[in-house]
Parts: C-alpha cells; structure tokens; sequence
C-alpha cells in the first residue's frame, strides 16, 4: 500500500475516537496534513526521532485520551531506545504505528536497515512490547488500528505529491494543546 | 538546612512539577528515589536524554509541568530537540542538570563536556542558573517560572561543590 493510503485510514480511526495524533517529521506530515487536517494532528517540523516520545509523554499526561503515534523506520531507528520505554511505560491509551518503507523517503529515498532485512516488529517484541503487530495488506490496517500497542505497517517507497504545511509552528502547537487539554488530569490546575 | 537533594526536590514541589524524565547522575541519586517515590509525580527513566526531551514536551503539551533530570553529557545528546522542538513551538521545560567536568572531576571522561556546557546553553539563549545550597529551592523554583511564562527551557547546573553542599 501507498503510505497516503495508510495514513488515511490512520487518521480516519483517530477521528472516529477523538484520538489526538502525533505525526513524523517530513513528508508524514505533508501528507497527513494533505488528507486530513484537524486541530487534534500535531505535525512535527523538527527533532526527527521523537514522536514516539511526544506521543508517550502526552499519553501518559492524559490517560483519558487516545493517542496514535505516525512515526517511520528512520525515525524509530535514530531512537530505538523508545521501544523500550514504551514496552515498560507506555499506558491502554497509547498506539504507536510505525509506517516502514525501507527509506529515509523525504530525503531522497536513502535505504534504511529495514531495506537490509533489520525486522522493526522483532525489535518491538525484543524489546518487551505488548500487542505488536505487523500489517502487510491494505485491508488488515483498520482492524489493527483499533487496540493500543505497536503497529508496523509495511508501506511503497515514495512520496504522494503534496504541499508543505502551511501553518506555522505556533498555530499547530496552540491549537492542538487546546484539543489536547480539554480533558484535564484530576485534580491538577492547567500549567 | 536542608541537604543540597533536599532543596532541589522541595523546589521542585513547589514549582508544581508532575512528570520528570530522567537519565542518572551518581549526584542525582538521592532526588531520583524521592521522585520515584513521590505519588504526584510521574516519573519516567528513559534511554536517551533527547528521549526525554520529546516526552517532556508531550507531557507539556497534556498539561503538566514537566521537568528532564540528567547530566551535562546529556545536553549534548539533547541539543537539537531542545532547539526544533522545544524552541521551535514555545515549550517550556526545566532542566536539572548534574554539571560534571568542573572543579574536583576525577573522571577526566567528563571534563570535555564540562568546559562547554555553558557555552553551549548560551549559544543557544537558553537561561542557566548555578545556585549555592541554600538558595537551590528558591532558584529552581524560579526557573520554571521563567520556563513557563517564557515557554522556553531553563537549566539548573548543579555542580560537584553543589552536591557537597558548598
């Protein structure tokens, strides 16, 4: 499948639970924001690597929202560490999806060691991670977005012809925290 | 007065901080089991500074005050996520830090990172203090302060003499 193709139905599933979505840097992004913006997307402009970690702070912060994580194989690599934290602190509320094209494809498609044979989904497992699942097909995607855990979903290399963000950083940030707070921890003042 | 732990944990408390990242120090011990311990607090050990980096600014962006306890090796791994994601957005965020490498440092290891651990906080405009013990409480609360009204992040340095208690 075409990652667009993927990251609609992962924004589909987001919408339909209100959940709050973090997406990767690059490309991701431009196509998440090109299928479906919505307050609740936070596109990350920077910091390649972190939004496993982003997603995992935020849903840890808000245990009464879902939280689904669009991240890549180059950017899980560059912070395998979060595997393992996830593993052992990620809470019911949290999914990470890792879409695996075998490239760094907003930079020109430079293989990945996913390419090599490097098996992200034995990594996760390796790693602790409970409810890991691997996605070849198109129509197994849903279904799987429906429980936390991780997803690895094996996607084409290349990138749908989309336009860059037109919002600046503060406007994604502002927006998102008022969606992201709107269900405050018990007990505890707005910071 | 209270230890040099002391201090910075109940400056901690009273800057309202709920969630901390963390990456050990052998000076951070002691406040890394009384956050451990600390019911209101979610504490989370990563693997990486730059890890906690990205968690604090989730955490954050959820409605905590969130706080990245670590050693000064740490600022060089977190570098960039500090600036494209937490200068980038305006978010705040207080940095604990373990300054190593300074006066007395008998793992030359450390000493590297220590003679541009300020350089580099200021090459990037973000604000440090190097309180003594008595005055630690008051300064880390303080720097959250600064840290959040300015949404940017903020670093306590806390060198070997601090841990001494001088």
């Amino acid at each position: 499948m075409k990652r667009i193709e993927a990251i609609a139905q992962a924004v589909e599933a987001a919408e339909a639970c209100g959940a709050l979505l973090v997406c990767n840097i690059g490309y991701p992004s431009r196509e998440l924001f090109s299928v479906k913006d919505r307050p609740e997307n936070f596109y990350m402009l920077g910091s390649m690597g972190l939004a496993s970690s982003i997603g995992l702070g935020l849903a840890l912060a808000q245990p009464e929202r879902k939280v689904m994580v669009l991240d890549g194989d180059g950017s899980v690599l560059m912070n395998l560490g979060t595997l393992a934290t996830i593993a052992h602190h990620a809470p019911e509320n949290y999914l990470l999806v890792i879409l695996d094209n075998c490239c760094y494809g907003s930079t020109g498609s430079q293989p990945t060691c996913t390419k090599l044979g490097t098996d992200l989904f034995a990594l996760a497992k390796a790693a602790g991670a409970k409810n890991v699942r691997e996605v070849l097909r198109v129509e197994e995607l849903a279904p799987a977005l429906q429980d936390p855990g991780v997803v690895i979903v094996k996607v084409e290399e290349g990138n749908a012809d989309v336009p860059i963000i037109s919002l600046l950083p503060e406007e994604i940030i502002e927006r998102f925290i008022r969606c992201a707070r709107l269900v405050l921890p018990s007990g505890k003042s707005r910071p | 007065m209270p230890s040099s732990t002391q201090a910075i944990y109940q400056g901690l408390k009273r800057a309202g901080i709920n969630f901390v990242a963390s990456v050990p120090c052998i000076n951070l011990q002691e406040l890394l089991a009384l956050v451990s311990g600390d019911p209101d607090i979610i504490h989370l050990p990563v693997t990486r500074e730059e890890e906690g980096v990205g968690l604090c600014a989730g955490a954050w962006m959820g409605g905590r005050r969130a706080a990245l306890l670590m050693q000064n090796s740490g600022l060089g791994n977190s570098i960039n996520a500090l600036a494209s994601l937490d200068m980038l957005y305006g978010i705040p965020l207080l940095m604990i830090i373990s300054q190593r490498g300074s006066k007395g440092e008998p793992v030359i290891g450390q000493v590297p990172m220590g003679r541009i651990t300020v350089p580099l906080l200021d090459a990037m405009n973000i604000s440090h203090f190097s309180p003594q013990p008595a005055q630690a409480q008051e300064t880390v609360e303080q720097a959250w302060s600064l840290a959040s009204a300015g949404r940017r992040p903020v670093a306590v340095l806390l060198d070997l003499e601090f841990w001494r208690g001088i």
